[in-house]
C-alpha cells in the first residue's frame, strides 16, 4: 500500500527517529548528549544499511525523488562523513563542557537535508534539500553561544548562506518561467536541442553561482575561512566533510541531468571556477597561521580538483569526482582528529607553530599527520595521490590538457604548505607538549592515516563502486 | 477581460513583472554588499530577494497557466520564515556577546 514510499525509506526512517530522539531528550531529565549521540549515529549506520539494500533505481513523491546507484553511493559516503564527525563533535562537547542533547540532533537533520538533496529530482525539492540542510548548519556555527567567535562565524555563514539561496532560488524561478516545469525530467526534455532562450541560460548561471557557494568554490568562496575558524574544531570538521560531498553531488547531478544538453554554456564556467578554486586555495594558504583557517583554504582547492571532474562532463570524470570525494573525506576526518588532539593541558590549540617538534613527544601523531599531509599534497603512492590521478587522466582524455596542467601546478604551490607542516613537525623545536590523544581521535587518526597509506595495494573495490555510480549516473 | 491593464499602451505583460522582480532582487544583492550599518538591514535585504523570486514565479505561474509555480512559491514564504527566525536568533546571540550589531563590528576574524 505505501509501496510509493519504498525508495525514500531510509529518509523517512531517520526524520522519524530524529523526531522520537528529540522527544527522548526533552522527556529526559539528565542530561542525555552522549546516548543520543550514539543512538543518532546508529541511526545513521541504520540508514547507510537500508541504502546498501537497496537494489536497482526507482522514484517516490510523483518523481520528485529518485534513488539510483549513483544516490546510494553519494548518500553512504555522506552518512559515513557525518557520522565519524559527530563522533569528534561527542567527545568535545563533553571535554569542553557545552554538551546540550539538540547537538546531535541537528545533525541529524542537516543529515536528512543532505540525503534529501542528493536525491532531488525536480528543482523545489532540490530547494528545501538545500534549505533543510543549511539552516541546521548555520545553528551549529553559532553553537557556542557565550563565543563572540562562533556566533560571528554563525552570523557570516547565515548572511552568506542566504544570499547563494537567494541566487539558486532566482535562478530556478528563470528556469522555470523559460523551460516551462520544475521537474528535472521535464527539463531535460524541455532543452533538448540546446537551450532556446537567453532566459534559461541566466537562470544556470544563477543555479550554478548559488550551489557554488554551497560547495564553497572561488570566487564564492569568501564566507570558509571565517567559519571555518570560528566554529568550534568538530564542528568545523563536520562542514568540511558532509555538506560538500552532498553538494558536490547535487551539482554534478543537476548538470549533467536536466542541463547535460548545456554543456557547452555550463562548461566553461565551471572550468574558470575550478582552476580559480585550486589556485585561490593553494596560494592563500600559504600565509595561514591557524590550522583551521589553512584547512578551509584546503577544502576549498580541493573542491577545485573535485570539479575538474565535473567540468569533464563524462563518465570517467563523475567516477574521478566520486572517487576524489570519497578519499577527501577520509582524509579529513583523520586530519580533524589530529587538530582536535592539538590540546595543552586541556585547553584546544590551534596555531600551526603549536605543531612544532610533535614527532619528539607524540611520534604516533606525528607519523598519522605526516601521512595525511603527503597524501593531501597528493604524493605517490598515497590514496590522495590516487584521487587526483583518475582526475587529472579524466581530464586529459578528454582533452582538457591546459586544466589539468593548471591542476598540477596548483597541487605543487599546495605541496608547500603541507609539506611545511611535516617540516614544522620533525625538524622544529618544541614549544608546547601536547596532551595524551583520546581514544576516539587516536583511532579515527590512526585509522584514517593507515588507509591512505596502504590504500594502494587495493584500490579496486573502492574505484569500481565509484564506476557503478558513474554508469547509474548518466543512464538518467 | 478587456480593460486598460491587459490591452492597449498600458497592457502589464510578464516582462513587466520581471522587471520589478529583477530590480527587486539587484536592490536586495545591494543592500547585502554595499550595506555598511546594521545587520537587520541585511535581513531585510535577505527577505527582500526572496520576495523578488516569489514576483517571478507567481508571474510565470499566471502566464505559463501552470499551478507549481504558485506551490513552489508557498514553499519559498514558509522556508523564509524558517530562516528569519534562525537568523534573527544568531543576531540576538551575536548581539549578547558584542553588544552590537553594526555590520564594522562584525570583524573578529580577517584574512
Amino acid at each position: 500500500m505505501f509501496s510509493f514510499l519504498t525508495p525514500a525509506v531510509p529518509e523517512i526512517f531517520m526524520a522519524i527517529s530524529a523526531m522520537v530522539l528529540l522527544l527522548a531528550g526533552v522527556f529526559r531529565e539528565k542530561d542525555s548528549t552522549n546516548i543520543l549521540s550514539w543512538l543518532t549515529v546508529a541511526v545513521m549506520a541504520v540508514a547507510a544499511f537500508l541504502i546498501l539494500n537497496m537494489k536497482g533505481s526507482g522514484t517516490a513523491f510523483n518523481d520528485l525523488f529518485v534513488v539510483n546507484a549513483f544516490t546510494s553511493f553519494a548518500k553512504v559516503l555522506t552518512l559515513i562523513g557525518a557520522g565519524l564527525t559527530l563522533l569528534l563533535i561527542n567527545s568535545w562537547a563533553h571535554s569542553e563542557n557545552a554538551a546540550r542533547f539538540e547537538l546531535p540532533i541537528i545533525v541529524l537533520f542537516s543529515t536528512i537535508g543532505m540525503m534529501m538533496m542528493i536525491s532531488a529530482n525536480d528543482l523545489i525539492a532540490l530547494y528545501l534539500g538545500i534549505e533543510l540542510q543549511s539552516l541546521p548548519l548555520y545553528v551549529l556555527a553559532a553553537y557556542r553561544r557565550d563565543n563572540v567567535r562562533s556566533t560571528e562565524a554563525g552570523v557570516k555563514y547565515f548572511v552568506l548562506g542566504a544570499l547563494a539561496s537567494g541566487m539558486l532560488l532566482y535562478g530556478s524561478s528563470l528556469v522555470y518561467g523559460f523551460g516551462g516545469t520544475t521537474t528535472f525530467d521535464g527539463l531535460a526534455t524541455a532543452i533538448k536541442g540546446g537551450p532556446d532562450s537567453l532566459g534559461i541560460i541566466i537562470g544556470v548561471v544563477f543555479v550554478i553561482a548559488g550551489l557554488a557557494f554551497k560547495v564553497s568554490a572561488a570566487p564564492f568562496h569568501m564566507w570558509t575561512p571565517d567559519v571555518y575558524e570560528g566554529a568550534p574544531t568538530p564542528i568545523t570538521a563536520f562542514f568540511s566533510v558532509a555538506p560538500k560531498v552532498a553538494a558536490l553531488c547535487l551539482f554534478l547531478r543537476v548538470l549533467v541531468g536536466p542541463f547535460a544538453s548545456m554543456i557547452e554554456q555550463w562548461q566553461q564556467v565551471i572550468v574558470l571556477i575550478s582552476i580559480l578554486s585550486m589556485l585561490w586555495g593553494s596560494v592563500a594558504a600559504i600565509t595561514q597561521k591557524s590550522i583551521k583557517r589553512l584547512m578551509a583554504y584546503s577544502s576549498i582547492g580541493h573542491v577545485g580538483y573535485a570539479l575538474i571532474g565535473l567540468a569533464v562532463g563524462n563518465e570517467e570524470g563523475a567516477r574521478g569526482l566520486l572517487f576524489y570525494l570519497l578519499i577527501y573525506v577520509f582524509m579529513n576526518v583523520g586530519t580533524f582528529a589530529v587538530i582536535m588532539s592539538m590540546r595543552v593541558k586541556g585547553k584546544y590549540v590551534e596555531q600551526i607553530s603549536d605543531l612544532a617538534g610533535l614527532a619528539k613527544h607524540n611520534p604516533l601523531m606525528a607519523a598519522a599527520l605526516a601521512a595525511l599531509m603527503f597524501s593531501m599534497a597528493g604524493i605517490p603512492p598515497l590514496a590522495g595521490f590516487l584521487g587526483k590521478f583518475y582526475i587529472f587522466v579524466a581530464a586529459v582524455n578528454a582533452g582538457f590538457v591546459p586544466l589539468a596542467v593548471v591542476g598540477l601546478l596548483a597541487s605543487v604551490i599546495g605541496a608547500f604548505y603541507y609539506i611545511r607542516i611535516i617540516k614544522l613537525v620533525y625538524f622544529d623545536e618544541a614549544t608546547v607538549q601536547f596532551d595524551k590523544p583520546g581514544l576516539l581521535t587516536g583511532t579515527l587518526m590512526g585509522a584514517s592515516s593507515i588507509l591512505m597509506l596502504v590504500y594502494f595495494v587495493y584500490p579496486a573495490q573502492l574505484v569500481s563502486g565509484a564506476e557503478t555510480a558513474a554508469k547509474a549516473l548518466f543512464l538518467g | 477581460m478587456n480593460n486598460l491593464l491587459t490591452t492597449g499602451p498600458f497592457a502589464v505583460g510578464l516582462s513587466h513583472f520581471l522587471t520589478v522582480g529583477a530590480i527587486m532582487f539587484t536592490l536586495g544583492i545591494f543592500g547585502i554588499f554595499l550595506n555598511r550599518k546594521n545587520l537587520i538591514v541585511i535581513m531585510m535585504s535577505i527577505e527582500l530577494m526572496l520576495l523578488a523570486v516569489n514576483i517571478n514565479l507567481v508571474a510565470f505561474s499566471s502566464f505559463l497557466g501552470d499551478l507549481v509555480g504558485q506551490v513552489f512559491t508557498m514553499l519559498v514564504l514558509t522556508v523564509a520564515a524558517a530562516e528569519a527566525a534562525i537568523g534573527l536568533a544568531i543576531v540576538v546571540v551575536f548581539y549578547r556577546n558584542r553588544r552590537s550589531i553594526e555590520v564594522e563590528d562584525i570583524n573578529e576574524m580577517k584574512g
